[in-house]
């Protein structure tokens, strides 16, 4: 297993590029939480809350299932072929309802612990004829574009709404993964000596007026797996939870990491597998 | 015709609501792109909600509207079964239509 | 969805189904409007120039004029607004974002049994006033509130 970890890591380190990165704003040092602050965080958490069940009512996210829908039954790709007729994201081909809370989850014909994006990837690659390094490319939208994978994840996401999630932990290809995910989540590294851990493994903490979830618990875990795949107020644009361990990385001057790697993947199968039996409640709307 | 919008609309007691979830980038003019020049101005200016073929309500917008637009109206006088039209058009000159019968 | 609308669009190849499909009114090329989208309100940099624009005369506060904001702006991108006036007879609200570059955000005209309230979100740049107008009867009447906004953070 350690060699797993290992490899794991190694697949971190060795994307350069991104490693010389100049700070934008200086990140706050999550221990500096004094009295006062905490209240006035309940204050502001109390008030975001009033209106996240209206936010949440109409999500601007619904726009990209609809997208995501129309990509899964159409015919694309070189092969010509739809994801809805030869995909199989768990639960047999094409079947998607409930099959995003299952994830991530092993797949033999891949012999790879997957997570939803990474799963529905390979099938574009394998079934569709798309070449990995295309989707790789550009694979996270911006203000003026969204990658079909964007919009697939969501749609996959959307067709779990009000189910439990149910990662395979028992498994024990998954149990090893969410081992490792554990260690990922605890290896600290860059030039703050951050790991996940510092800014997610306890509760209480915050960065200005966004609550950091501690996801080691099951309900900060759920917290985290609400929010991804989600539409992110800020640039009106929608985001998935590869995106988000990505964009993680980079705010712990990490390298970044290989797009629908095992790394990501075993870092998802820890933090959703935390979640499980919560309900999942579709994609959600971010700040 | 431009993406299309989501339209729900149900019966609560005697009062119709209706949601709509719009796809438009609302751009303020004010927004530099990547390579720091303004994105140029491009939003609906104009929207209306017709049920059962009566226009009833007519909206004027501009660029304070967030992206991907949400409204929300009510409605007296509807019934289950009535169709629920949306109608809007932008800056450009651009317009979609959508329709969706009230649950 | 509106598979009845696609399936019809793909299919009519003759102009004459469109022509025989618009005067049904099943497809709509044009709204049909009770005034052009007013330029002048819209583009007016302050509230005064965005009330002259709209022909509005000098707003009383009412407390009929209800406005629901949060206190605080998760976002400033996407600020929920509700607006219901109680007030009898009330043909219209506008609303306005009172330190936007361009406070007239939204106008809405009511008709044929729709109630005089609004949902809407919108766009604010700094913390301000949010401001309703409601028009009834020929006259004006306001409500206000203060919205914080702040910067986001730099989690999730």
């Amino acid at each position: 297993m350690k060699q797993n970890l290992i490899g794991a890591l190694c697949a971190i380190v060795i994307m350069g590029g991104a490693f010389a990165q100049t700070p934008k704003k200086p990140v706050a040092k999550p221990a500096a939480q004094t009295a006062p602050a905490v209240e006035a965080k309940d204050a502001a958490t109390i008030e975001f809350e009033k209106f996240r069940a209206e936010m949440e009512d109409s999500n601007p996210a619904e726009l990209f299932e609809m997208k995501g829908e129309e990509q899964w039954k159409t015919k694309r790709g070189p092969k010509n072929v739809a994801l809805a007729e030869s995909c199989d994201l768990g639960l047999g081909i094409g079947k998607v309802q409930g099959a995003y809370v299952k994830m991530p989850r092993y797949f033999a014909d891949a012999d790879a612990v997957m997570d939803a994006e990474r799963r529905i990837v390979w099938c574009m690659v394998e079934k569709q004829g798309f070449k990995f390094d295309d989707i790789a490319k550009k694979p996270f939208a911006n203000a003026n574009f969204t990658p079909d994978i964007t919009n697939l994840v969501t749609y996959v996401a959307s067709h779990s709404r009000n189910m439990k999630i149910a990662v395979p932990l028992k498994e024990p290809k998954v149990r090893e993964a969410w081992e490792i995910g554990k260690e990922i989540a605890a290896y600290r590294a860059g030039p703050y000596d951050f790991s996940c851990n510092t800014c997610h493994g306890t509760d209480g903490k915050r960065i200005r007026m966004q609550n950091l979830p501690n996801l080691s618990t099951p309900a900060g875990a759920m917290k985290g797996v609400q929010g991804w795949p989600g539409y992110r107020m800020t640039g009106g644009v929608m985001l998935t939870h590869q995106w988000r361990m990505g964009d993680c990385f980079r705010q712990q001057r990490f390298p970044e990491p290989k797009y629908a790697s095992d790394a990501v993947a075993y870092l998802l199968t820890y933090m959703i597998g935390n979640a499980n039996g919560q309900v999942y409640k579709g994609p959600g709307i971010k700040r | 015709m431009a993406d299309p919008m989501k339209i729900r609309a149900t019966m609560k007691g005697d009062v119709a609501e209706i949601r709509i979830l719009m796809a438009h980038p609302m751009e303020t003019g004010q927004r530099k792109d990547a390579a720091g020049n303004a994105v140029p101005p491009h939003f609906i200016q104009t929207m209306t909600v017709e049920v059962g073929g009566k226009k009833v309500v007519e909206g004027h917008v501009g660029t304070s509207v967030s992206r991907n637009p949400v409204f929300g109206f009510k409605m007296k006088g509807a019934k289950v079964g009535d169709k629920v039209v949306v109608n809007w058009v932008d800056n450009k000159g651009d317009k979609r239509t959508d329709e969706a019968a009230i649950a | 969805m509106n598979t009845t609308r696609r399936t019809v669009l793909k299919s009519a190849t003759a102009s004459g189904v469109l022509a025989g499909l618009i005067g049904t009114g099943a497809l709509r090329p044009t709204q049909v409007l009770a005034a052009e989208w007013n330029k002048a309100a819209f583009e007016a940099k302050d509230t005064a120039g965005a009330l002259k624009g709209m022909g509005a005369g000098a707003p009383s506060d009412s407390k009929d004029l209800i406005l629901r904001v949060p206190d605080i702006a998760e976002n400033g991108a996407v600020v929920p607004v509700d607006v219901v006036s109680n007030i009898p007879n009330t043909s219209s609200i506008w609303i306005l974002v009172e330190k936007n570059p361009q406070p007239l955000s939204a106008s809405f005209d009511f008709a044929n049994g729709a109630l005089p309230e609004v949902s809407a979100r919108l766009k604010m740049g700094q913390t301000s006033l949010v401001k309703a107008i409601a028009k009834a009867d020929g006259k004006f009447y306001t409500a206000q509130k203060e919205v914080k906004v702040t910067v986001g953070g730099c989690g999730g």
